[in-house]
């Protein structure tokens, strides 16, 4: 009887360190009939909409396997990867955001580049402040708000700005694309400097004003299976899905450019 | 070690404050979730270049920043969070428990919905923002948007402390002033603010810490802008994208200013 709680509290440990443990991928196990297998896509946060779709088309083209995502910002994924997270396969927002993990022989074969995306310039419903151009958002008074340099899209603003001699001051820098959009869907800033998937996603809450300067700064996406994926071959099968024609296409009504 | 067969062993003498060895197990568990983490953050500080991070003007202004506005935000949390206390500990006003409530909720908001909140109160298509803008003030992306939202996480940090040292304080040595013709402004100053002295600096200092540490309502409600908005927790957020040697740096920073809050507060409290 005395040991009983103490029985009690250990047995309810292990079974909570049990079930968090038991959220992985199945490793090991290359049974002949392993019934369900799991996929995990870790994908850059912009690639949400479509690779959702690629995922439940993959799946029902490929019977008992299972497609899960992990989406956030690709230099996070690039860090979780790099530490040892469960990744099959990496799809990244940018290039150099692959490289960090291609520099560490963490892929299985060269990545492959499967989308494009280029800036465009969203503002309130109606564009009321009537912008037309990159230059316009030099305009006084004009509240703008674009990404940091340390990520992507800011990365692109920056290249923008060099390449058109068109210096922003904007009213903030934030780390990520999404937050940008928000700033302009809460009305907070006139305009923001976002990809064309992202506007095109907001729907009604933002108009778009593309600018042709955009096309000096075109972001890559790369997609690469990783060396420890539990099953290389299906990771690569995925790969190779998203550039095929299926793939393709759902990107492409997503916004996205070929590469 | 004990064989585990000890374990929930209770003493006869001294029984009250003997505790079933087992306790310590989950105990030394919930000890390791903090612990490790720490530990987590000093194996990855670049020792050698630890200065160098720290100095860099991007991570100085940041700094600068966050010690600047968490001063401001102490500052308001005490003007407006002594009276709240008072009120609600004194007052004997009608519905004192829902006001507690309230006072309680964005200390289990998730900063991130205290910044929406605050965007749709008083951001430009907020509730209060048409009038605001008549009076030719717009808050967002505003160094003082970064201190509003530090003052709506702090606040309840100082009321509850300074409520609580009012209530364990008692009023008999106001009652004795007042008997003695001390008028209320007089007993308010010259006696239950110094008798809750105490727990007004560990409010404060609390406050100050919470300030320090405010990432998403700022991030939401202000916006990230180098100098103006950009607090530490933003830096370090930010420099993880490229320099995870920087974000450790001043992780560990943050963590050192944390745990001299918590040394400070600790000491006033087993002070006599």
């Amino acid at each position: 009887m005395r040991t009983r709680p103490a029985l009690a509290a250990a047995v309810t440990v292990a079974a909570l360190l049990t079930a968090c443990g038991s959220g992985g991928p199945p490793t090991g196990g290359d049974g002949p009939s392993a019934q369900e297998r799991t996929l995990t896509v870790f994908a850059a946060a912009s690639l949400t909409g479509p690779f959702t779709r690629i995922g439940e088309e993959f799946e029902a083209a490929n019977p008992g396997v299972r497609v899960r995502f992990s989406f956030a910002g690709s230099s996070d994924l690039a860090t979780q990867i790099g530490e040892g997270a469960p990744a099959d396969v990496f799809a990244s927002a940018d290039e150099r955001t692959m490289t960090q993990v291609t520099d560490r022989s963490l892929t299985a074969g060269d990545p492959v580049d499967v989308a494009t995306n280029v800036l465009q310039i969203a503002t309130a419903p109606g564009n009321p402040t009537g912008i037309t151009g990159f230059a316009d958002l030099t305009r006084p008074g004009l509240k703008v708000v674009v990404c940091a340099a340390q990520v992507p899209c800011g990365a692109a603003t920056g290249t923008v700005e060099s390449a058109t001699g068109v210096r922003l001051s904007p009213v903030s820098e934030e780390p990520s694309v999404t937050d940008v959009l928000g700033k302009v869907t809460s009305g907070e800033a006139d305009a923001g400097l976002v990809y064309v998937t992202d506007v095109r996603r907001a729907g009604d809450a933002v108009t778009g004003v593309p600018f042709p300067e955009s096309s000096r700064a075109v972001n890559t996406y790369p997609v690469a299976a990783l060396r420890d994926a539990a099953d290389v071959p299906l990771a690569q099968d995925f790969v190779g899905f998203v550039t095929g024609p299926q793939g393709r296409d759902v990107l492409r009504d997503a916004g996205f450019g070929t590469p | 070690m004990r064989p585990r067969g000890a374990v929930g062993r209770r003493d006869g003498a001294g029984a009250g404050s003997a505790l079933p060895r087992w306790v310590l197990l989950p105990a030394g568990a919930g000890l390791a979730l903090f612990v490790l983490p720490l530990l987590g953050i000093l194996s990855r500080v670049p020792w050698t270049r630890f200065g160098a991070l720290l100095t860099s003007e991007s991570a100085l202004t940041a700094l600068l920043l966050s010690l600047r506005t968490a001063s401001v935000s102490t500052v308001l949390c005490v003007l407006l969070g002594v009276p709240m206390a008072l009120v609600l500990a004194r007052g004997h006003v009608p519905g004192t428990r829902v006001l507690r409530s309230v006072v309680l909720l964005p200390l289990v908001l998730p900063p991130v919905v205290g910044g929406l909140a605050l965007l749709w109160a008083l951001g430009r298509n907020g509730l209060l923002g048409p009038a605001l803008s008549v009076l030719g003030i717009e808050v967002g992306f505003s160094t003082a948007a970064v201190v509003l939202a530090q003052t709506f996480v702090s606040l309840p940090f100082l009321v509850l402390s300074l409520e609580g040292a009012l209530l364990s304080a008692g009023d008999r040595f106001e009652a004795v002033a007042a008997t003695l013709g001390a008028r209320p402004g007089r007993v308010l100053l010259r006696v239950t603010v110094p008798l809750v002295a105490p727990g007004l600096v560990s409010g404060a200092v609390l406050a100050f810490a919470r300030s320090l540490g405010e990432f998403g309502a700022t991030l939401t409600f202000a916006g990230s802008l180098q100098g103006v908005t950009r607090t530490l927790p933003l830096e370090v957020y930010l420099q993880r994208e490229t320099d995870p040697d920087a974000a450790a740096a001043m992780s560990l920073l943050l963590v050192v200013v944390a745990v001299v809050v918590v040394v400070a507060v600790r000491g006033r409290r087993s002070a006599p």
